[in-house]
């Protein structure tokens, strides 16, 4: 059977067509990764996420402090998510609208995840490209520390700093940064190892440019992309870590919130059935969770050059 | 083998003592002692208290007569908000239920986790793989603070088959909902790292060889593929535990199963100190023996890693 005449000039065509334009590492990586549906879906929901964080406190009819002493009491069937009285996701045990607290808690946890992974990338990042790009003695020194912090649980660490320092959102971000870029240091380090033998980093060397700026100039540009990868991964952890922290009512304080301080909420009163309370909180920490996984798959899928 | 064994230990002693140097530095910076309450002790009475409890020598002396005592009689001291017990009671009393529920927790993740891997790499692309991968990326986004309540909901609120929490001596049915609502998460992951590396190795060419022998399935995924299987999840496993035994806290909390998950929230909650680091220093030793466990098991298993 000859193929069709046309289809193929029209592939031949196309076939030049991309040879003209030709196709930067981004721009390959860009098209690989709207190909996955799932990503995509993925990206869409946590847009969505994002703007619901930011904008839903123009949509709430309460302060997320308002406490509504008359609903105190007659949850069940006074505090029930309705259109008519304003609280579309029903109201707390305390009388607070659960969707102007949803909201917040939402916001608080995506930044708790933004910022750890941010303090990954350019605390790790630049850690373990130091540590591959010197190599020697003080790479084994810089890894062996982080191999030391790594083997501490660091959950019950953070726990005795937040005791002892007082707890505060202050303290809770630097727990987290403290612990989020160990694993990023040791994926930057292996990566460097490899890219520090490429001739453009001999090139820089022969001409003499400052070691600092070869890591800065040459190395971190080339660990990009497996960087987002990974932080990208890490902002759902981060997310999780945080959560646990505040489930156990150690975390966020008071009128503040997040995600896991309203699920622990809720899980203590869905037993008189006041169900919405564990179910918005947990509804938005899912998809939260799962699209930012299926993102982070999606761009590993796209960028990392290792399954290519 | 030894060598490598005494070098790991060379590395995993000094890193119990800073995690024991580091949580006493910290505890030393806690602003205001142990025994500032609202109505003031008359301040001979607190010299007396600090003198009892050393809190009146210099900073270093305490330092080294902590460690000495933790080090040499695995002595933690006394609780500095009972009076009538120490650390160590708390640790005797709380402990024997973490490890229960959390042994359990461990086999239940490793073997119902493995089998699902093997079976899905094995039947790839049957309904069996696509439920092992199902389960296993709903799984990730049940951490077991979002397990618990769920566990909650249905056994006991719904479906009133388990008791809602207590441990009634680690009877059965006090264990299983903890045990599922700890193992989840990890019995996901370790069931798509087995997959992966199940497939990997199936695809390698000593497998194409020990087939085109003519030995039959079976027999090449127990006697072949098994081994460079197992290497990935084994070191999986030293993260695992960790987030294991910081997760009892969460099952400590919820369930109310008397662990020292409990211990731990409700010191922190009242600022006691001494129990705090107690068991966090039990929890890091914990950790570092299980990873220098694995580290060993992993030589073993592979005679490539010498270090």
């Amino acid at each position: 059977m000859l193929p069709n005449r046309a289809a193929v000039e029209g592939v031949a065509a196309q076939m030049q067509l991309a040879e003209v334009k030709g196709r930067s590492l981004w721009a390959d990586a860009r098209s690989r990764f709207f190909r996955n549906k799932a990503a995509v879906v993925s990206l869409v929901l946590l847009g969505l996420v994002a703007a619901f964080a930011l904008f839903g406190g123009l949509f709430a009819q309460y302060e997320n402090d308002f406490v509504d002493f008359s609903l105190i009491g007659s949850n069940a069937y006074l505090g029930v998510p309705s259109i008519e009285t304003g609280h579309y996701f029903g109201t707390d045990s305390n009388g607070r609208d659960l969707f102007a607290r949803t909201v917040q808690g939402t916001g608080i946890s995506l930044m708790v995840g933004i910022v750890g992974a941010l303090v990954a990338v350019i605390v790790g990042t630049l850690y373990g490209a130091t540590a591959g790009y010197y190599g020697g003695r003080l790479d084994g020194l810089m890894m062996r520390i982080v191999d030391v912090l790594m083997s501490i649980p660091f959950m019950f660490v953070l726990i005795l700093m937040l005791v002892i320092f007082g707890r505060s959102i202050f303290m809770l971000f630097l727990g987290i940064g403290l612990i989020s870029w160990l694993d990023m240091a040791r994926i930057a380090r292996g990566q460097t190892l490899t890219i520090k033998n490429k001739e453009f980093v001999e090139v820089a060397v022969a001409t003499g440019v400052h070691p600092l700026k070869i890591i800065l100039r040459h190395i971190v540009p080339n660990l990009l992309g497996i960087v987002i990868v990974y932080a990208t991964l890490l902002v759902p952890n981060m997310i999780i870590f945080e959560s646990f922290i505040s489930f156990l009512g150690l975390g966020v304080q008071e009128p503040a919130t997040s995600l896991g301080a309203l699920i622990n909420e809720g899980s203590r009163t869905m037993q008189f059935g006041y169900y919405w309370q564990i179910a918005f909180p947990l509804f938005f920490f899912v998809v939260t969770i799962f699209a930012f996984f299926f993102v982070g798959d999606g761009l590993r899928d796209a960028l990392d050059p290792k399954d290519r | 083998m030894l060598s490598f064994v005494v070098r790991r230990l060379a590395v995993a002693i000094p890193t119990l003592l800073i995690l024991v140097v580091l949580s006493f530095i910290l505890m030393y910076a806690a602003p205001g002692g142990p025994f500032n309450s609202e109505r003031p002790l008359p301040p001979e009475v607190l010299a007396n208290i600090e003198a009892k409890y050393g809190l009146d020598q210099p900073f270093w002396k305490q330092i080294i007569n902590y460690v000495v005592s933790v080090v040499t009689q695995f002595d933690f001291g006394p609780s500095f908000q009972y009076k009538d017990r120490s650390v160590n009671d708390v640790i005797a009393q709380g402990f024997p239920v973490t490890l229960t529920y959390g042994f359990w927790s461990f086999v239940v993740a490793v073997t119902v986790g493995m089998s699902l891997g093997i079976a899905a790499a094995i039947k790839q692309n049957s309904w069996l793989d696509y439920l092992a991968v199902g389960v296993s990326i709903g799984a990730q986004v049940l951490p077991n603070f979002v397990m618990a309540p769920i566990l909650l909901l249905v056994f006991t609120l719904w479906l009133g088959w388990l008791p809602g929490g207590g441990w009634n001596g680690g009877q059965w049915q006090f264990l299983i909902m903890p045990v599922i609502a700890l193992s989840t998460s990890y019995m996901a992951s370790i069931a798509r790292i087995t997959r992966s590396s199940m497939l990997e190795v199936l695809n390698t060419n000593f497998i194409r060889t020990a087939r085109a022998k003519g030995l039959p399935m079976r027999r090449v995924i127990w006697r072949h593929a098994m081994k460079p299987t197992i290497l990935p999840v084994l070191s999986y496993l030293g993260p695992a535990f960790v987030g294991m035994i910081t997760g009892s806290v969460i099952i400590d909390v919820f369930f109310s199963t008397g662990g020292i998950g409990q211990f731990f929230v409700n010191s922190a909650f009242n600022r006691d100190y001494s129990v705090i680091m107690g068991i966090t220093i039990l929890v890091g030793t914990l950790t570092i023996l299980f990873n220098l466990l694995v580290d060993i098991l992993y030589a073993w298993i592979d005679p490539k890693i010498r270090y």
